[in-house]
């Protein structure tokens, strides 16, 4: 399956909904969604990556480099995935120590907000 | 004798279809059903790695996946003819260890060093943009994510290349 993307602002937060395959042949439009949404001053992301059934590392480096770029502002990236599949190569990459990872979308906002 | 062979040229769109044959094939040779992600993501690292690699050396060239069966171990052969010692590599150090074996050579070449079992990987060696973003982790990262998805990894040189054979054994034979 090919790469859906779609975004919404959820409490002054943007959700990025993923859905598909991230790897070496998709992941340079989800690199390019992440630095539009930068690039308009949308600092607080969270990605939904409920809906994602295949991430290789290509997608991790794209993950990674929109976390740098939203630090860069003092903002966050954070990542909601429950897939085992998909958490299992953040757990090989150590990037678990990395990213927030939470079980919804929901939860992630709360957490966000909470840090404030 | 490989089951199956596939080329393929090096463009990024590819390397899925790489992934669903390795993954169809390891399921008709009847390895367990918990293993095929593992499979597929390896073998699309693997693979991915070596699109990089051609389409930095020699874009016109194909490259190579086998995929074989021997009754007890699937293994998956992925082939690249770039240069080994283009980018300065250092002799490639085969990584018989099972699921924790080094990837020096490959990782060279590609500009950092395979991660380690739980270790932070997003540091050096990175591709960074203009403005020192990081746009892609180096390539030793998918060998070391290989490393911790084969049972068996090896990485050597060929004569105008590199081989990564991943192997993983049938457990559902033993079950």
């Amino acid at each position: 399956m090919d790469l859906k993307l779609g975004h919404n602002n959820k409490d002054g937060i943007e959700v990025v909904d993923v859905e598909g395959e991230i790897d070496v042949y998709t992941a340079p439009r989800l690199r390019e969604l992440l630095i539009e949404l930068v690039n308009k001053k949308n600092y607080q992301l969270v990605v939904n990556m409920e809906k994602v059934e295949f991430l290789d590392s290509t997608g991790l480096g794209v993950l990674v480099g929109g976390l740098k770029r939203v630090r860069a502002h003092d903002g966050s990236l954070d990542l909601v995935c429950t897939q085992e599949r998909i958490l299992k190569i953040f757990r090989i990459t150590g990037l678990t120590k990395v990213f927030g990872i939470y079980e919804s979308v929901d939860q992630a906002i709360a957490a966000r907000k909470a840090e404030k | 004798m490989a089951t199956v062979e596939v080329t393929f040229p090096p463009l990024p769109a590819h390397v899925r279809t790489a992934r669903l044959v390795a993954t169809a094939v390891a399921r008709r040779s009847g390895i367990d059903e918990s293993l095929l992600d593992e499979v597929r993501l390896a073998v699309g690292e693997a693979c991915s790695r070596a699109v990089e690699a051609h389409r930095k050396h020699c874009p016109g060239q194909p490259i190579r996946v086998a995929l074989c069966d021997d009754g007890e171990r699937f293994e998956v052969v992925v082939t690249d003819a770039a240069p080994a010692d283009a980018d300065g590599e250092a002799p490639v150090a085969a990584a018989p260890q099972g699921g924790h074996g080094t990837a020096r050579g490959a990782a060279a070449r590609d500009g950092g060093t395979a991660a380690g079992d739980g270790a932070p990987v997003a540091g050096g060696g990175t591709t960074a943009g203009a403005d020192g973003v990081i746009l892609q982790l180096p390539a030793s990262v998918g060998l070391a994510v290989i490393t911790g998805l084969a049972d068996d990894v090896h990485i050597s040189p060929t004569g105008d290349g590199t081989s990564v054979a991943m192997s993983w054994k049938r457990r559902s034979a033993t079950a």
